[in-house]
C-alpha cells in the first residue's frame, strides 16, 4: 500500500536531517557500487548477457497472453492452482480465501514485494490470522511497524542500536539482561525465535522471482533459507506473483539468474535459488500439500503496449537504486511507495496512478546511472520523462513544483545538498579523484553536459539550460 | 478455479491484447513458441566452464571454497563413516546424523564407525546434522543442486545447523544447463529444486555477512571419486 509519495519533498527535508539514516547510507553507498563491480568484473560475458536478458524479457512480454495461459496449465497439470486477480483486492482475497478454507491461524512470509504493494499483512491481521514475516530485514521491521526502505535490503536503513532496542522490546520471554556482543548475537536470537514460528504455521507465503512457462515452476532467490522453510514446512505454499514475471524456459530463467544476484548484492550467485513446482508428491517426506500462485495484476496489463512497457522487463535486482545519487542521499522512505529509487519512480505511478506519485519521477538527476547498471537495460530516465510529461499535461504539479524539473531544481536550490549529492554521484561513476568544480561531465546532468561543458552549479544556468534543452527538442 | 476468477483471466487477457494491438495469438505462433519450449534452446554460456572434467572439479571446489562451504574428498563410499566422524570431531558437533534415505546412502555400513548414531528420513526441528544426498555440483558458481524425491527430503536442505552433502565427482559438470538436462533426463520436474551455494547467511543487519541466518550454518561437502580424477 501506498503512504507519502505526495508528501516526496517534505520527506527529503525529513530524510536529509535523519542521522541515523544518513549514517546508513554512508555505510551502503560505496559497497552497492564496489560489490557490483566486482561481479560484473568477474563475469566477461556479463553485458552480453544483458542484451540476452532483455530480449528474453521482451520476447516474453510480447507473448505475454501465451506464456500466462501456459504456465497456468502446467500448474494445473501437476495439482497446483493459479488465481487470476485483476486487483490487490482481488489478490488479497485469494488469499484470505485459501487461509480461511484451511483454518490457518498464521501464516509464516518470506520477503515479497508483491504483498507490501497489496497490503496483506494489515489485511490478513484484520481477518484475524497472524502474518509473520521471516526474512530477518522484514522482521524486524514488522516488529518496528515501518515500510520497507529497499527492495532487496529492507532494514538498510537501521543501525545496530535500532535492532537491539527492537528485540528487547519484542522478545520479552528472553532474559532482559541478556547481552548483544555482537552482530550474530541479534541473528541467532531471530534465528531460533522464528524456528518456532515456521514449525507453528499453517501457510506460507512467499513472492517469486520468476515463473516458469515450461514447467508450471516459482522460483525463489534467498541467502537466509527463510523463504524455503517457509514453503516447505507448512501445509499449503502460496506464491505472491505479479504477471511480468513469467518467463518460458528454464535456460531463459539460468540467463535472467546470472545477471540477478550479480546485479542485487554482488554475488556470482545466492545461497537459495529454489525452484518449487506443485504440491508435495506421492512418496515425498515433506513439502506442502497445497501449492498456489496468486497472479497479481494491478494495473501491469496497461502497462502492455504504453509507453512504460519496457519496466515490465524488470526483474528488482536494485542496481538502480543503489546507484542512484537521489535514492543514496535521502532513502527509500522518502518516496513513500514500496518500490523507490529509479524503478520506484516509474513503476509506483504505474501501478498506484499518476495523481498518487506525480512528484516522484521528477526525484531524478537524469545523471543515468541507472540505466547504465540495469541489467536489462530498461531506460528509466526517458520513462521518468514521460511520467513527468503526462505529470504537466494533466497539471498535476503543484504550483511550486512547476519551476520545471522537480528534484532538479529542489536541489539545485540548496547547494549543500547537491553537493552531497554530486559527490555520491562522483564515486559511483568511477570519477572519484576528479577535480570538483571542473564540471566537463557533471555527474548530475549526463545528457546536458555530453556535448557541452557546464559551469559550476547555480539553479539559474541549470533553469536556461533547461529552457533550451526543452526549445530544442 | 471459480468463476471469478475465470472472469479476472479473461479481463487481464483482454487487457494484454490490447496492449499488444492482436487478439488470441493464431495457432501457428502459438506452435512456434509451444516448439521453441520444447526445443528451451540454451544462450551464453559463460567461457569459465570450458573445461576437462578434472578442470571443472577444480574449479567446483574452488568456487564452493569461497563461498564458505568446506570440501573433503574420498575414493569411495566405504570411508565415508570415517571422514564425516573426523570432520564432526574436528568442528566440535555431536555424532548423530538424519540421513537422506537415498539408496546410495541407505548402502553404505554407517556402523563401520561406532560413534556415529544414525537416523532415515527427512530432518525434525531439533536436527542438528544431516547428511543428504547430492545430485550434481554444478562448477561454474561451486553450487549443489539438491532436488527433492522420496530419497532427498527438502527439510534436510534447511532444518540442522550443518548439512553435509554427498556428491559423486561424476556428478559435477560446467553450467547449470548440464544439471538441468540431467534432471530433465531423470523425469518429470520434482516438486523442489534447490540450487544451494554455500551456508545461509544474511547480511541485514548494517550490511555485515554473517553466516546462519535460518538455513545451515555449515555447509560440508564430501566429494566421492577417485584421485586421479583431480588435477592437482
Ligand atoms: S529497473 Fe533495472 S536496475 Fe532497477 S531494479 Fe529493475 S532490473 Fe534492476
Amino acid at each position: 500500500m501506498l503512504n507519502t509519495s505526495p508528501d516526496f519533498k517534505e520527506n527529503v527535508r525529513h530524510a536529509m536531517a535523519d542521522a541515523g539514516l544518513q549514517k546508513a547510507l554512508d555505510r551502503a553507498k560505496k559497497p552497492f557500487a564496489l560489490s557490483r563491480a566486482n561481479a560484473v568484473a568477474g563475469l566477461p560475458e556479463f553485458e552480453a548477457l544483458r542484451e540476452t536478458a532483455k530480449g528474453i524479457k521482451n520476447h516474453t512480454i510480447a507473448h505475454l497472453d501465451y506464456y500466462l495461459e501456459a504456465f497456468t496449465s502446467q500448474v494445473e497439470s501437476k495439482g497446483g492452482q493459479v488465481h487470476w486477480c485483476r486487483t490487490a483486492e482481488d489478490a488479497r482475497n485469494a488469499v484470505l480465501g485459501i487461509c480461511q478454507r484451511v483454518g490457518a491461524r498464521t501464516a509464516t512470509k518470506g520477503k515479497s514485494m508483491i504483498s507490501e504493494e497489496i497490503g496483506l499483512n494489515d489485511f490478513l491481521a484484520e481477518q484475524g490470522i497472524e502474518p509473520i514475516e521471516t526474512d530477518l530485514g522484514e522482521y524486524i521491521l514488522q516488529l518496528r511497524n515501518e515500510a520497507p526502505s529497499h527492495i532487496i535490503g529492507p532494514a538498510f536503513h537501521l543501525n545496530r542500536e535500532d535492532w537491539e532496542e527492537s528485540f528487547r522490546a519484542a522478545h520479552t520471554h528472553l532474559p532482559a539482561d541478556r547481552v548483544f556482543a555482537e552482530k550474530r548475537d541479534i541473528q541467532a536470537e531471530a534465528r531460533a525465535v522464528l524456528r518456532e514460528k515456521f514449525l507453528a504455521a499453517d501457510v506460507g507465503i512467499t513472492g517469486a522471482n520468476f515463473l516458469i512457462a515450461e514447467t508450471g515452476t516459482s522460483i525463489i532467490v534467498t541467502n537466509e533459507g527463510n523463504g524455503d522453510l517457509t514453503q516447505t514446512l507448512p501445509r499449503v505454499h502460496i506464491v505472491l506473483a505479479s504477471l511480468e514475471k513469467v518467463v518460458p524456459t528454464i535456460e531463459d530463467t539460468l540467463s535472467l539468474l546470472r545477471v540477478l544476484a550479480r546485479s542485487a548484492t554482488g554475488q556470482e550467485f545466492s545461497v537459495y535459488t529454489t525452484f518449487s513446482t506443485g504440491p508435495k508428491r506421492p512418496g515425498d517426506l515433506d513439502g506442502p500439500e497445497e501449492y498456489h500462485v496468486v497472479l497479481l495484476d494491478n494495473g501491469r496489463s496497461n502497462m502492455v503496449g504504453s509507453e512504460f512497457q519496457d519496466m515490465l522487463r524488470c526483474i528488482r535486482c536494485s542496481a538502480c537504486m543503489n546507484h542512484c545519487p537521489v535514492y543514496l542521499t535521502v532513502g527509500g522512505h522518502a518516496y513513500g511507495s514500496m518500490y523507490s529509487g529509479p524503478m520506484g519512480s516509474v513503476l509506483t505511478p504505474a501501478i498506484f496512478g499518476a495523481d498518487q506519485a506525480h512528484l516522484l519521477p521528477s526525484a531524478s538527476t537524469f545523471c543515468g546511472k541507472c540505466e547504465s547498471v540495469c541489467p536489462v537495460k530498461i531506460p528509466l530516465t526517458g520513462m521518468m520523462r514521460h511520467w513527468r510529461e503526462r505529470a504537466f499535461e494533466r497539471n498535476l504539479s503543484p504550483a511550486t513544483g512547476r519551476y520545471g524539473i522537480g528534484i532538479w531544481g529542489f536541489f539545485a536550490r540548496r547547494p549543500a545538498l547537491y553537493r552531497a549529492v554530486t559527490r555520491i554521484a562522483s564515486w559511483s561513476l568511477g570519477l572519484a579523484g576528479r577535480k570538483r568544480g571542473s564540471f566537463r561531465s557533471l555527474p548530475l546532468a549526463g545528457a546536458w553536459t555530453k556535448d557541452r561543458d557546464m559551469p559550476a552549479p547555480e539553479g539559474e544556468t541549470f533553469f536556461a539550460r533547461y529552457a533550451r534543452e526543452q526549445r530544442s527538442r | 478455479m471459480n468463476a471469478t476468477s475465470n472472469d479476472q483471466r479473461a479481463a487481464i487477457l483482454a487487457a494484454i491484447r490490447r496492449g499488444l494491438g492482436r487478439g488470441a495469438l493464431p495457432a501457428d505462433q502459438s506452435m512456434m513458441l509451444q516448439a521453441r519450449i520444447a526445443a528451451h534452446p540454451r544462450q551464453i554460456i559463460p567461457a569459465r566452464v570450458a573445461l576437462d572434467h578434472a578442470g571443472l572439479i577444480d574449479l567446483f571446489v574452488a568456487n564452493a571454497t569461497r563461498e564458505f562451504a568446506t570440501i573433503d574428498h574420498i575414493q569411495d563410499r566405504t570411508a565415508l563413516p570415517e571422514a564425516i566422524a573426523t570432520y564432526l570431531r574436528a568442528q566440535n558437533l555431536p555424532m548423530e546424523l538424519t540421513i537422506a534415505p537415498h539408496p546410495t546412502l541407505e548402502h553404505i555400513d554407517w556402523s563401520a564407525n561406532t560413534l556415529l548414531t544414525t537416523r532415515f528420513g527427512r530432518a525434525a526441528a531439533s536436527d542438528m546434522v544431516s547428511v543428504q544426498a547430492g545430485f550434481a555440483g554444478i562448477a561454474e558458481t561451486g553450487t549443489l543442486m539438491l532436488p527433492s524425491g522420496a530419497g532427498t527430503p527438502t527439510t534436510l536442505n534447511l532444518l540442522p545447523d550443518t548439512e553435509i552433502v554427498v556428491l559423486d565427482t561424476n556428478d559435477i559438470v560446467g553450467p547449470y544447463e548440464d544439471a538441468f538436462d540431467r534432471l530433465r533426463q531423470a523425469g518429470a520436474m520434482p516438486r523442489n529444486v534447490m540450487l544451494v551455494t554455500g551456508p545461509s547467511r544474511s547480511a541485514d543487519i548494517e550490511r555485515t555477512l554473517e553466516l546462519g541466518a535460518h538455513g545451515p550454518r555449515r555447509l560440508h561437502i564430501v566429494l566421492v571419486g577417485a584421485d586421479d580424477q583431480r588435477s592437482e
